[in-house]
C-alpha cells in the first residue's frame, strides 16, 4: 500500500529549505485485516474541469464506495508532469479532453495499455486507442454553425466548403492556438492530404469577416450579432447558448457523409503506466462507460455520450442524426504537429 | 541639471566597510543557495539547449517570430510607458500633495493589482467588443457603415495589463517618494525651479532605482503573461512559447524560446544599471505632503478617480453584477475552503519570499563581488518566465530528486514517498517565481541607507544578524510591507505553478477561476475572481494602515 504522504514545512521562517517528512503512510499494514480494509482510493489527474467531473466522481463513490483523490490542470502540463515524476506518481488515471493530448500521452509511454471486456464493448473502436492505451468517454461534434437569418443551409457542404470565395467577409473562426481547430485541420490532413488541406486553410483566411476568436461561445454571438454568417464550433457551446435563448437565430449544420462528414473529437481517460492501483482505475474507467456515467458524462456539458447505447440529452438529440468522420480520432494527434506548422504557413493565427 | 542631487559614488571615499572577511563567506553561501534554488527552472531551460528540437526553430523563424517579436516588443513599450505614466504620477500626487481623498486613493489605486489580468480583460472586452452594450448601442444609432474605433489585439492587451500592472509602480515609487527627503526639494527652489520643474529635474532622478524597478516588474510580469494576450489573440514571444509546446508538442523548443525572454530582459536590466551608474540615494529628513490650491487639488482628485474607475470600478462592478447573478449556481461551503488556501499559501510564499529576498539583497549589499551581484540578478529572472513554464522547470527537478530519493535511500522500502507533492514545493516554486517582485522594492530601499549608519554601527560592534534586525528592518519596514503585499497579491492570483504542485485539497480560488475560465463559463468565474479581490482587500488595508 503506497499511497501519499504530507511533506510538511518546518524549519525558520526565514528560510525553509529543509521538509521534514512526515512519517510515511497512515494506513493500516497489510497483514492486519481483522476488519475489512476500506477500499484504495483511486487518484486521477484531469484535464476536465472539476465541476464536470466531481458529479461523477461523486456518484462512483456513492455507489462503491471508493474514493476518488483528483488534481486539475491543463493537459500538456499533466502529460509533463506525468513524465517527471516517473514512479514516483500518484496518479491512477489520466483524464483529458482532445485525442490529440491523449494520442500524445501514449506516445510519450505514461500510459499503459487495458485488457477490458466492458470497455471494447462499450467505446466503439474509431474511439479508442488501437494499442488499447486509452477511450474515449464522451464525444463532442465541432461542426458548422449558421445565421439563420441570412444563410439559405443549401448553400453550406463541408469545412471545405467555407473555402469558398462566396464566404468571402462572412467567415468566422476561433484561434488556431485552440486544440479543437488544431485537430480539426489535422484530421483534414489525414483526410485530403497536406497540401488540399492547406488551399482549404488558405480558402478559410481570406473568408474571413474578422480577426479569430477566443473561444466559441463569442464566434456564436459574433454571429447572432450579425459580425458574420457562418463559423466552426463544437456543438455544446451552441447547446448553452440555446439554454438560454431557444430562439437564437443560429443553427447547425452537419456536413454529409459524402464531404467526410462531422469531426468529432473526444474527452477520453487511460491508465497510468505507473499506477499504484491500476485496478482500481480501471474499475473507475469501465464503470464510466456504462449507462449511468455516461448519460451524466454526455449529459451535463451537452456532449454525446462516448457509448452508443446510451442517447445524449433531449435537447441535444433535437439537433438531429449526423455521420461522424470515419476516421480514428488518433490521427488528431499524429497529425497535430504538421497541422499548427500548415496553419502558421496559411497564415490563420 | 539632474546631478544635484545625486552625488556620485567617485566623489565619496571609496572605503565605507571596515569589515570583511568572515562573514563574508557565510553572505556568499546564502546567495548561492538562494540563487540555486531559485534559478532552478532556469537551469533546465539551460539544459534544453543539448535537445535537438528539429527544425522547429527554422519554422518558427519564419512563421512565427517576425510577428511576435515586434508585438512583444510593442507590449513592453506601450506597457512601460503607461505603466510609469500612471504609477510615477499617482504617486507623486498621494505622496507629495495633499488633495481630498488621499488616503483612501493611497490603497484604492492599488485594488487593480488583486485582479487576473485575464478577468480584467475579460470584462472590459464584454463592455467594449462587437457584441458589447457600447458597440450595439453604437450600430443601432449609426448603423454598420461607421466603424466603432476599436483598440484591436494590441491596444487591448497593452490597456488591460497596464491597468492591472500600474499598482507595481505606483506602491514602489510612492516609497521613493515619501522618503527621498526634502533636501532634494529646498535645492530645487533655491535654483528657482516651479514645483513642476522641481519633479522633473529633481525628484524624478532621485527616485529612478524605484520607478525601474517598479516598471521592470510590470515588463517582466507583461513579457510572462498568457491569459491576457490569449484572450485578445494578439501573438506575443509566450504565446509562440505555448504554440512550440501545446501545439508542435515540443517543451524543449518552449524551454529554449523561454531562455530567449531571460536573455532579453537579462540585458535590459544590466544596460539601466550601466546607465545608472554608481550613484547614491540615500535619505535625509522626511517630506511633508504640501497644500495645494482648490481647483488643483480638484483636478488631482478628478484624475485619480478616474483611473480607479476604469481601472477597478467598472469591471469590478461589472464581475460583482456576473458574481451575484450565478451565485446561488456557484456558491458553496466549499468556498470557505478555498479562499483558506488561498490566504494561507499568499501569507506563507510572502513571508517566505521576502525573507529571502532580504537575505538575498543584504548578503550582496555587504559581499558585493561581481559574482555575487550576477548571481542575485540571475535570481531574480524567474519573473519573466512564462508561468506554466517555470512551473514545469521548477517541477521537473525536485521530480527528479524524488526519483533518486525513492530509487536510493527507499530502495527497500515498499513505500513511496512523493517528495513533489510537499507543500514546501509548490512554496519554493512560489519564490522561483516571485524573488523579483519582492528583492525590487528590497534592493532600492536599501540604497536609501547610508553606508555611514552601518560603519557607526559597526563601531559599536553590532554586525551581521544583529545590524540586520537592530539596524536595517526598521528602516526598510516600509519596503518590507511593499514587498510582502506584492507577494501576497501575485501569490493569490497565480495559476500555472499552483496547478502543478498544489498538494491534494490545496485548490485556491485562482484554481477555481480557472477551472470555469477553461469551460468557458465566464460568468460563472465572477465569483472566485471576486473573492480574490476581497481576500486580497484584508492585507492591502490591514498593511496600508499599519503604514500610515
Amino acid at each position: 500500500m503506497r499511497k501519499i504522504r504530507s511533506a510538511r514545512i518546518t524549519g525558520s521562517s526565514l528560510l525553509v529549505v529543509i521538509s521534514t517528512l512526515s512519517a510515511c503512510g497512515g494506513e493500516t499494514p497489510p497483514g492486519s485485516a481483522a476488519v475489512p480494509a476500506a477500499p484504495v482510493p483511486v487518484v486521477v489527474y484531469s484535464a476536465r474541469a472539476e465541476q464536470l467531473i466531481k458529479p461523477i466522481f461523486d456518484a462512483y463513490t456513492a455507489e462503491t464506495g471508493v474514493e476518488i483523490q483528483y488534481t486539475t490542470d491543463s493537459e500538456q502540463p499533466l502529460i509533463q508532469k506525468l513524465l517527471a515524476e516517473g514512479q514516483t506518481t500518484q496518479a491512477d488515471l489520466l483524464l483529458t479532453v482532445d485525442a490529440g493530448n491523449l494520442w500524445y500521452a501514449a506516445e510519450q509511454g505514461v500510459l499503459r495499455p487495458v485488457r477490458s471486456d466492458t470497455l471494447e464493448k462499450n467505446i466503439p473502436a474509431n474511439l479508442q486507442d488501437p494499442e488499447n492505451q486509452w477511450f474515449a468517454m464522451s464525444v463532442r461534434a465541432r461542426t458548422i454553425v449558421y445565421d439563420t437569418r441570412t444563410v439559405d443551409p443549401t448553400e453550406l457542404s463541408g469545412y471545405a466548403g467555407l473555402a469558398d470565395p462566396k464566404w468571402k467577409g462572412k467567415l468566422c473562426l476561433r484561434t488556431s492556438a485552440k486544440v479543437y481547430n488544431q485537430s480539426l485541420v489535422a484530421t483534414l490532413i489525414a483526410e485530403l492530404g497536406e497540401q488540399r488541406t492547406e488551399e482549404i486553410v488558405r480558402g478559410w483566411v481570406a473568408n474571413l469577416a474578422t480577426d479569430v476568436f477566443p473561444n466559441d461561445t463569442k464566434l456564436i454571438e459574433a454571429i447572432e450579432a450579425g459580425q458574420c454568417q457562418v463559423g466552426i464550433v463544437n456543438t455544446y457551446y451552441f447547446g448553452r447558448l440555446q439554454k438560454e435563448n431557444p430562439a437564437i437565430p443560429v443553427k447547425l449544420f452537419w456536413p454529409a457523409a459524402a464531404t467526410g462528414g462531422v469531426h468529432v473529437n473526444i474527452s477520453g481517460a487511460g491508465v497510468t503506466r505507473h499506477a499504484d492501483n491500476a485496478d482500481g482505475a480501471i474499475a473507475l474507467l469501465e464503470w464510466m462507460s456504462e449507462p449511468t456515467a455516461q448519460r451524466m458524462l454526455g449529459g451535463d456539458n451537452m456532449e454525446y455520450p462516448a457509448n452508443p447505447a446510451v442517447a445524449a440529452d433531449p435537447m441535444v438529440v433535437a439537433w438531429g442524426e449526423y455521420s461522424p468522420s470515419p476516421l480514428n480520432v488518433a490521427a488528431a494527434g499524429e497529425f497535430q504537429a504538421d497541422a499548427v506548422r500548415l496553419m502558421d504557413r496559411a497564415g490563420y493565427r | 541639471m539632474s546631478d544635484i542631487a545625486i552625488i556620485p559614488a567617485r566623489a565619496l571615499p571609496r572605503k565605507h566597510l571596515p569589515r570583511r572577511g568572515e562573514d563574508h563567506r557565510g553572505f556568499g553561501l546564502i546567495i548561492w543557495l538562494i540563487a540555486l534554488l531559485a534559478s532552478a527552472p532556469l537551469l533546465v531551460a539551460l539544459l534544453s539547449l543539448f535537445t535537438d528540437t528539429g527544425d522547429i526553430w527554422a519554422h518558427l523563424f519564419e512563421f512565427v517570430l517576425p510577428q511576435a517579436l515586434f508585438n512583444t516588443l510593442l507590449l513592453v513599450a506601450g506597457v512601460a510607458t503607461i505603466t510609469a505614466v500612471l504609477g510615477v504620477s499617482l504617486a507623486w500626487f498621494v505622496a507629495t500633495c495633499e488633495f481630498p481623498g488621499r488616503s483612501f486613493f493611497g490603497w484604492a489605486l492599488l485594488l487593480p493589482m488583486a485582479m487576473p489580468g485575464y478577468v480584467l480583460g475579460f470584462a472590459l472586452a464584454a463592455i467594449f467588443e462587437y457584441t458589447g452594450p457600447l458597440q450595439t448601442g453604437w450600430r443601432e444609432m449609426f448603423g454598420t457603415a461607421l466603424a466603432f474605433p476599436g483598440l484591436g489585439g494590441a491596444g487591448a492587451s497593452i490597456l488591460t495589463l497596464s491597468l492591472v500592472l500600474y499598482p507595481y509602480v505606483f506602491l514602489i515609487t510612492r516609497q521613493a517618494f515619501a522618503t527621498q527627503g526634502v533636501r532634494g526639494v529646498e535645492v530645487a527652489q533655491s535654483c528657482g525651479y516651479s514645483p513642476m520643474q522641481g519633479f522633473r529635474k529633481v525628484s524624478l532622478p532621485l527616485a529612478r532605482p524605484w520607478i525601474v524597478a517598479g516598471v521592470s516588474l510590470a515588463i517582466m510580469e507583461c513579457l510572462a503573461d498568457f491569459g491576457t494576450v490569449q484572450l485578445f489573440n494578439f501573438t506575443t514571444f509566450t504565446t509562440a512559447i505555448y504554440r512550440s509546446w501545446y501545439g508542435l508538442f515540443s517543451l524543449q523548443s518552449a524551454l529554449q524560446l523561454s531562455l530567449v525572454l531571460v536573455v532579453l530582459v537579462m540585458s535590459a536590466l544590466l544596460l539601466e544599471k550601466r546607465f545608472r551608474g554608481a550613484s547614491r540615494y540615500t535619505s535625509n529628513a522626511m517630506l511633508n505632503p504640501h497644500r495645494l490650491q482648490p481647483r488643483r487639488a480638484g483636478l488631482i482628485s478628478f484624475y485619480c478617480s478616474a483611473v480607479l474607475f476604469i481601472a477597478f470600478v467598472l469591471p469590478a462592478g461589472l464581475i460583482l453584477y456576473w458574481s451575484v447573478r450565478t451565485f446561488s449556481l456557484e456558491f458553496d461551503a466549499h468556498y470557505w475552503q478555498l479562499a483558506a488556501n488561498t490566504l494561507m499559501l499568499a501569507g506563507m510564499a510572502a513571508l517566505l519570499i521576502c525573507s529571502a529576498a532580504l537575505l538575498l539583497a543584504f548578503a550582496v549589499r555587504n559581499a558585493p563581488s561581481r559574482i555575487n551581484r550576477l548571481l542575485s540578478r540571475i535570481a531574480t529572472l524567474g519573473y519573466a518566465i512564462p508561468g506554466t513554464v517555470l512551473a514545469i522547470g521548477f517541477f521537473v527537478p525536485v521530480a527528479a530528486l524524488s526519483r533518486w530519493v525513492n530509487a536510493t535511500l527507499l530502495a527497500d522500502s515498499d513505500k513511496v514517498l512523493a517528495l513533489q507533492s510537499g507543500l514546501s514545493v509548490i512554496l519554493l516554486a512560489y519564490m522561483a517565481r516571485y524573488l523579483a517582485v519582492a528583492h525590487g522594492p528590497l534592493d532600492s530601499a536599501l540604497l536609501r541607507i547610508s553606508p555611514n549608519i552601518e560603519d557607526a554601527a559597526h563601531g559599536m560592534g553590532v554586525s551581521g544578524a544583529r545590524l540586520l534586525a537592530n539596524v536595517h528592518l526598521p528602516i526598510l519596514r516600509p519596503a518590507i510591507v511593499t514587498a510582502a503585499l506584492l507577494v501576497f497579491v501575485d501569490v493569490m492570483k497565480e495559476l500555472p505553478i499552483t496547478l502543478m504542485t498544489r498538494p491534494f485539497g490545496w485548490d485556491t480560488l485562482a484554481v477555481r477561476v480557472f477551472q470555469l475560465t477553461t469551460e468557458g463559463e465566464w460568468h460563472r468565474a465572477a465569483l472566485p475572481a471576486i473573492a480574490i479581490v476581497v481576500a486580497g482587500l484584508v492585507p492591502v488595508l490591514v498593511l496600508s494602515r499599519r503604514n500610515n
